[in-house]
């Protein structure tokens, strides 16, 4: 380990993880590693059909081997409430949340439908294969295509839900063009599929209170629905996830498997653990099923004349989930003529939520699949079409943005990709016996900021401590966190221990939708700034007051010293200022304001941006596609830690190539199963799949974005890479393929 | 109406058959570098008793079916999926796992370069990753870049830290390949 250095640690160092050592030593425990007393194990058993009612569920086997204590169901499960409301967690879409176990009927397949509780994991899943069950089927339909016939436009929006604005008369334009083109793509089914499998650990603590260790995104989300879904009284509930094992928002809203497990617990009054199986994780949250029609035109010269770009998801029976897909072509590029629809559709299945980047890794990818088509139908370089058409406002809002260093971005990026060397016509680029594709994209996502609580606690030897209730799942929060302490109190960073992943802490938004960096850094600046103001306080009761009442802007603070800016000699430890006042520690929690000064301004976009640039070598007789390269330039403000923050685009980056090439949930319609739910058929990026990706920060300052000029990282890898990667497909083939993944039997027979 | 067909046939069974499973077996392994004595019913496998039985949880549960490599621990120095080992079966082996590759305080050089290369995010396939490298540099068949990234496909991450993670395998391979 490096010694600790009395170098004071700023934002903008690449400085190491600081969970790291728990995680590579295999010390830090996730949801399922808690230990527990009397701990009983839960098998959650999962329904066979995709519709239809349970008419028995036969038990009497599993009931009979020795060490099961339980087989809870609908019929004997605890009492729950009976309206909607209580069940609406506080991330919930418009529609009646699925309640487990809370009567016969089937909504989708592999429901869970009843818990054998055992005193050790392998009797609960023996005895769980033991259950029988009779069912009276109802016809399912789980087949997008189909439900398409019945698509609408939801009436009652989820929050944060943008509707697309039209201008202009898209039609008309796109009618009198005659350089257009129009086509529709397809995006599948994707399940999150976090490596750590949904779990929870239920501890039952005897006096009325449990420790709810889960797999979430949101501790103080989970403990507000179990508080209203199991009558618990919120104090007695506590949620904790300190290690979160990736989640890309399959852990945003409460997942069945907490549920489950505090309904066991408080049925048994005992410990109680509950884990899916990898293919139970395929019966949950997934990214929605997707078509987007796109059809643009231009003039002679590339201007785009019109856009019309409609889009379908799918959702659920039960709830409304919607996502901002069609907005984000019409934010990106100049055109006075724009329409676009948003519908969904509803099939059997679980109702399908946010997914890394929701609304644009599928809108913005597939939009971007359209761009490259019109610019070869205009005949001009998609980069420089791209430069044609580039918008310096919100093109759909017409406002501002507080920063777009897109161009620059473009610039970078195609510089380092060495995009001058692309010969535009398809198959005219060879190594060997692969030909050879350069494609490119953009992309775009919000940068979200959220106003939250943290609590600091200086001590005088200058140990101090951050706290919040909010979650690391893998973004590097405790880095963030830790960092911006340091920077503000001038501390190095091994002397900030950064907490979190406990409801009980201060109030903190679940982690989600890149906002955290922003919006913890400046609640962690805010409470630290309040913390040095308070030593100032202490430091002039110091005898003959050393620092002359100096204020925070008087004084410099490093080497847990505060020092005069006008007179560095003059300097006070923060131990002898805490003694002076009599304080054992400074202790403060602050929530910062909305945003900064934006108060009284007019309204403005925050957005962070991407040019992506792909290499591809495609082997035609076998259909073999290699991504070989990617070169990704990202404007995204202020980086905190570019570390950290460079490790959140490789893996966006990974996971759009794995959108481009592998990831599709297979489903048979006729039993309304997905099929490949495991990891040997559902592909996923491997490492032979992943070779050179390089990370450009473009340099973007935006001073008014967010409190501490930073926008959020976690998403944005993701927005487009997929398109960069299937235009370079084109460029070495020839090939348009418009229904991802680009499988190579779709190359061999196109 | 109809009756359920199994959804995993591999766990059906009859009643009867658990008779068999359920009786303990006395077993022994070392486990980093310490005997541990078990009775263990033979269906128990590897991750789960370190898991359940023993509390190390550092290996971890990805898939339970041999697809993830999150499992990963060395068993006389060779990488295994232990999702896929029946303790029983090995009874007297040397089992080494995450918690045993530090020296005390200091860390094992993979365990260091992964932290110093940012090879991880949420740490989940982390313990299995580092396992899987050392049983790679300890069969010795990889040397370029190349090698690394086929030799290590077993061992899925989701967070995409697969560049970050081949560089830090590269560099304590290279280390240790120097004079
Ligand atoms: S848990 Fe063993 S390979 Fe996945
Ligand atoms: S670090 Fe999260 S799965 Fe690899």
């Amino acid at each position: 380990m490096t010694s600790p250095t009395l170098t004071p640690t700023r934002i903008g160092d690449p400085v190491d993880r600081v969970d790291g050592v728990a995680k590579v030593t295999g010390q830090a425990r996730y949801a399922a590693e808690q230990p527990a007393d009397r701990l009983l194990y839960g098998w959650v058993v999962s329904s066979s059909i995709a519709k239809g009612r349970i008419v028995a569920i036969h038990d009497e086997d599993a009931r009979a081997i020795s060490g099961v204590v339980e087989v809870m169901t609908h019929v004997n499960r605890p009492q729950l409430p009976r309206f909607d409301h209580s069940y609406k967690d506080a991330l919930c879409v418009p529609g009646s949340p699925f309640r487990a176990l809370y009567d016969e009927r089937i909504l989708f397949n592999a429901q869970p439908i009843a818990v054998v509780l055992a005193d050790s994991l392998e009797v609960a899943r023996y005895a769980a294969s033991l259950i029988e069950v009779d069912y009276e089927r109802e016809t399912h339909n789980t087949d997008f295509t189909v439900a398409l016939a019945d698509r609408f436009v939801p009436q009652d929006k989820r929050s944060g839900f943008e509707a697309p604005k039209n201008r202009g008369d898209a039609q008309s334009a796109y009618g009198a063009a005659r350089c257009k083109i129009a086509a529709d793509f397809h995006l599948p089914t994707h399940y999150h599929n976090p490596m750590e499998l949904h779990a929870t650990t239920v501890v039952w603590e005897g006096d009325g209170r449990i420790t709810v260790y889960d797999k979430t995104q949101g501790p103080q989300n989970v403990q507000g629905y179990l508080s209203a879904v199991f009558g618990f009284s919120p104090e007695h509930v506590r949620v904790k996830n300190p290690y979160v094992g990736g989640a890309f928002g399959s852990g945003l809203r409460p997942q069945y498997q907490v549920y489950l497990a505090t309904l066991a617990a408080k049925m048994l009054e005992r410990s109680v653990r509950v884990v899916l199986t990898r293919q139970q994780m395929f019966s949950h949250v997934h990214r929605p099923e997707a078509v987007q029609s796109v059809a643009l035109a231009t003039d002679p010269s590339g201007r785009l004349q019109a856009i019309i770009n409609d889009a379908a998801t799918s959702t659920s029976r039960f709830e409304d989930y919607m996502e901002t897909v069609c907005d984000w072509g019409l934010m990106n590029y100049a055109c006075e003529n724009a329409s676009a629809e948003y519908t969904i559709a509803r099939v059997d299945t679980y109702t399908s939520g946010d997914m890394r980047a929701p609304g644009a890794a599928t809108g913005m990818t597939l939009f971007e699949l359209a761009v490259d088509e019109m610019a070869y139908a205009a005949n001009i370089d998609p980069l420089e079409f791209r430069l044609i058409n580039y918008s310096d406002k919100n093109a759909m809002d017409d406002t501002p943005f507080t920063s777009k260093a897109l161009r620059e971005a473009y610039a970078q990026g195609a510089a380092k990709f060495g995009w001058s060397r692309r010969t535009p016509a398809p198959r005219s680029m060879k190594d060997g016996r692969e030909l050879v594709g350069l494609g490119l994209a953009t992309g775009m996502w919000d940068a979200l900021f959220r106003q939250m609580a943290v609590h600091a606690r200086l001590l005088p030897n200058g140990d101090l401590e951050v706290a919040t209730a909010g979650s690391d799942i893998g973004t590097g929060t405790y880095t963030v966190m830790a960092q911006v302490a340091a920077d503000t109190l001038g501390l190095p960073i091994e002397k900030v221990t950064a907490t979190l992943g406990d409801s009980s802490l201060p109030e903190s938004p679940a982690e989600g939708g890149s906002s955290m960096a922003a919006s913890v850094g400046a609640a962690v600046q805010v409470a630290c700034r309040a913390v040095a103001e308070k030593l100032l306080v202490a430091a002039d009761q110091i005898e003959g007051q050393p620092l002359g009442g100096a204020r925070l802007e008087d004084v410099t603070l490093a080497h847990g010293r505060i020092a005069l800016k006008s007179d560095p000699a003059r300097s006070i430890s923060f131990g002898d200022a805490m003694s002076a006042a009599g304080l054992e520690t400074i202790e403060v929690e602050d929530t910062p304001a909305s945003r900064s000064g934006s108060s009284g301004q007019s309204r403005k976009s925050r957005n962070t941006h991407s040019a992506i640039f792909a290499e591809v070598k495609v082997d035609e007789e076998l259909g073999v596609v290699r991504v070989t390269r990617i070169v990704i330039a990202v404007a995204a403000a202020r980086i905190i830690n570019p570390k950290t923050a460079r490790s959140q685009i490789l893996g966006g980056v990974v996971m759009g190539i794995g959108m481009a090439l592998h990831e599709e949930a297979l489903t048979d319609h006729r039993i309304g199963r997905c099929m490949n739910r495991n990891l040997g058929e559902y592909h996923i990026p491997a490492h032979a799949d992943i070779r050179d990706i390089e990370v450009i920060f473009v340099d973007e300052p935006d001073p008014e974005v967010t409190p501490l000029g930073v926008k959020g990282v976690g998403e944005i890898g993701i927005v487009g890479t997929a398109a960069a990667v299937i235009n370079a497909i084109f460029h070495a083939t020839g090939k348009r393929v418009r229904s991802l993944p680009v499988t190579l039997d779709k190359l061999l027979d196109s | 109406m109809d009756t359920r067909v199994h959804d995993d046939p591999s766990h059906a069974g009859t009643a009867s058959s658990v008779a068999g499973a359920r009786e303990a077996i006395p077993i022994s392994l070392i486990i980093n570098g310490r005997q541990r004595h078990f009775a263990i019913e033979p269906w128990v496998t590897l991750l789960d008793l370190l898991r359940e039985q023993e509390h190390l949880t550092g290996t971890k549960k990805g898939c339970d079916h041999g697809q993830c490599g999150a499992c990963t621990v060395l068993i006389e120095g060779k990488r295994i999926n232990s999702c896929l080992v029946l303790a029983v079966s090995r009874d007297g082996a040397q089992v080494t796992t995450i918690e045993g590759l530090a020296d005390g305080d200091r860390l094992h050089p993979l365990q260091q370069a992964f932290v110093e290369h940012d090879a991880l995010q949420c740490g989940y396939c982390t313990p299995g990753q580092i396992c899987s490298a050392q049983g790679l540099i300890n069969e010795g068949h990889a040397s370029s870049g190349n090698e690394v990234r086929e030799l290590m496909s077993g061992n899925l991450c989701r967070c995409g830290a697969y560049t970050n993670i081949a560089a830090a395998i590269m560099e304590v391979l290279d280390k240790d390949g120097a004079p």
